[in-house]
């Protein structure tokens, strides 16, 4: 579309040099403040904090609840489009923007809505007595931020999901069905490994947002429970340790970048094995 | 019983993803300012939402920072794509991954990162630095909105623009443009909604005073929210609905249209 190569890279150079300014130098500054003491001195020392006891606990915490949410939004998510594709003829458009709207609310205040819901005398609580049902409390602790998690994160895992599960020929559900196979072997031979690129990329995108937030520990646990994003963001904001902050992103990046390989990795063996 | 089973099913979800939509939409209608203490009906807080500065601030600052970001961003994609069409595949590839870097990390290290260069440069932090941030991550977005169809864009017609004597501006601007125009429309709008709903970059990368609305939210969280801001959030929610709405049956009929005329 271009005359000469020149030109092409006339429109090529802008976004080199925007990319080499607000894409690598800031990496390379985080890299230069986690490695360095505040005096400027080479060191290693901030990333090995991670290990130290509470810092150690805050990653292992965050770990376990971005795979626990990971999972619940999988879960919930596969019947939800499965219910969602086979209805796509009908009203199926209309219900899945209705499943797209609530992010169209600020997070924040919806989490800060969760809080309104699970407290002590929260709407559940007052629900619960009006049935006489025994009141459970669930703010300030895991599970009340997993629910923060599934809520905020689940449309990631339905979109690529939903979108995996369209594409899926639906002769060849039909002939699985007509070969004999009932609704459990067409799901678990057919659908599910078709669908599986779907998932995996709805994997990351709920994976690296729970394992990173601070907002939603900070509002639902009540600061009882700090994870990973919350040590970081007091480490910036209230401690002033910019070193220690950035060596410990740059321990949050390590976990990125495996997540990022694996995904990756599962997707060249998924085209590979298809050719 | 299996199609009740789902459609019980469905309703769950429904109401785990409204629940708290209908908590917020309440406590904007509610007279006491605390939240979770229902004392009657009122309307004071929409009467009295233009006379919050702090929230009318904000909110001007995320619209302005919202299109300016989805402007620079749109054009910056789109001149990038258009070199990136003409480039080897592996070179293409490349780039796209690295464009999509602001993306793929986590918003806390983009944040930070950006925070850090910012400082380094010796740049105020502000409504710039906020804007430059979130040019960085809307970029990817509106390539990955553009790339696909002007991938699949046929060279040809811009090649016979040319050969019947069109200036190659004016080739692009009448052939390519339009061709391009959905997912342009597209890249703009989900870059817009982005910045509009980005809290740990814009958190990140603000200097004191200035805020967008969840910067702003979350400032307020600790002494407790104005409640104007829950009907500001209602009248957001409202006109997107009824956005979706017309949407909606406007798509039946587009539908019927295109039936009828086949």
């Amino acid at each position: 579309m271009f005359r000469t190569i020149g030109i092409r890279n006339l429109f090529l150079a802008p976004f080199c040099i925007w990319a080499g300014i607000f894409i690598f130098v800031p990496l390379l500054f985080m890299f230069y403040y986690g490695l360095t003491t505040p005096a400027g001195n080479f060191t290693f020392e901030n990333i090995l904090m991670i290990f130290q006891t509470e810092f150690f606990y805050s990653l292992k915490m965050s770990v376990l609840l971005a795979f626990i949410s990971t999972a619940v939004c999988l879960l919930l998510a596969y019947p939800l489009c499965l219910i969602l594709v086979d209805r796509a003829k009908s009203a199926g458009a209309i219900i899945t923007l209705l499943f797209i709207l609530p992010l169209w609310m600020n997070s924040l205040l919806s989490t800060m809505a969760w809080q309104t819901i699970l407290e002590r005398d929260g709407t559940l609580n007052q629900i619960l007595r009006l049935l006489s049902l025994p009141d459970f409390t669930l703010i300030n602790t895991a599970t009340a931020i997993v629910i923060g998690m599934v809520y905020n994160y689940l449309p990631y895992m339905v979109l690529p999901l939903y979108v995996a599960l369209t594409k899926i020929d639906k002769s060849i559900i039909e002939a699985a069905k007509d070969l004999g196979a009932n609704t459990w072997q067409t799901f678990y031979k057919i659908i599910l490994p078709l669908s599986l690129p779907g998932a995996v990329s709805g994997i990351t995108m709920v994976f690296i947002p729970a394992l990173t937030t601070f907002a939603i520990s900070a509002l639902l646990g009540g600061g009882r429970i700090l994870l990973i994003g919350n040590v970081i963001e007091q480490e910036f904001t209230f401690e002033y340790n910019w070193n220690l902050g950035a060596a410990l992103s740059i321990v949050l990046m390590i976990f990125i970048v495996v997540n990022m390989a694996l995904t990756v990795f599962f997707e060249n063996s998924h085209e590979e094995e298809k050719n | 019983m299996i199609s009740r089973l789902k459609t019980i099913y469905l309703a769950i979800i429904f109401l785990f993803l409204y629940a708290p939509i209908g908590v917020l939409i309440a406590q904007s209608f509610n007279e006491s300012r605390y939240r979770g203490h229902w004392t009657g009906f009122s309307l004071k807080w929409y009467e009295s939402l233009f006379q919050q500065d702090k929230i009318i601030d904000a909110l001007q600052n995320t619209i302005s920072i919202g299109i300016l970001s989805a402007i620079i961003s749109t054009i910056l994609a789109l001149i990038t794509c258009l070199a990136l069409r003409e480039i080897g595949k592996n070179f293409r590839a490349m780039f796209m991954s690295v464009a999509n870097i602001p993306i793929l990390n986590a918003d806390i290290v983009t944040g930070i990162s950006l925070m850090l260069l910012f400082m380094g440069m010796g740049l105020k932090l502000g409504y710039g630095s906020i804007l430059l941030a979130h040019i960085v991550f809307n970029v990817p977005y509106v390539m990955l909105c553009i790339m696909p169809q002007l991938m699949a864009l046929d060279k040809s017609f811009y090649e016979a623009a040319l050969d019947l004597g069109a200036s190659p501006f004016k080739a692009f601007t009448s052939v390519v443009l339009p061709e391009l125009r959905p997912s342009i429309v597209a890249g703009f709008l989900l870059a817009f909604t982005m910045s509009a709903d980005d809290f740990i970059i814009t958190y990140f990368t603000r200097g004191a005073g200035v805020h967008t609305l969840p910067t702003e939210i979350y400032a307020e969280l600790k002494l407790g929210i104005h409640p104007e801001m829950y009907a500001l959030s209602t009248l957001v929610f409202i006109t997107v609905l009824i956005f979706v709405i017309l949407f909606a049956m406007n798509r039946k009929k587009l539908l019927n249209q295109k039936e009828e005329n086949f």
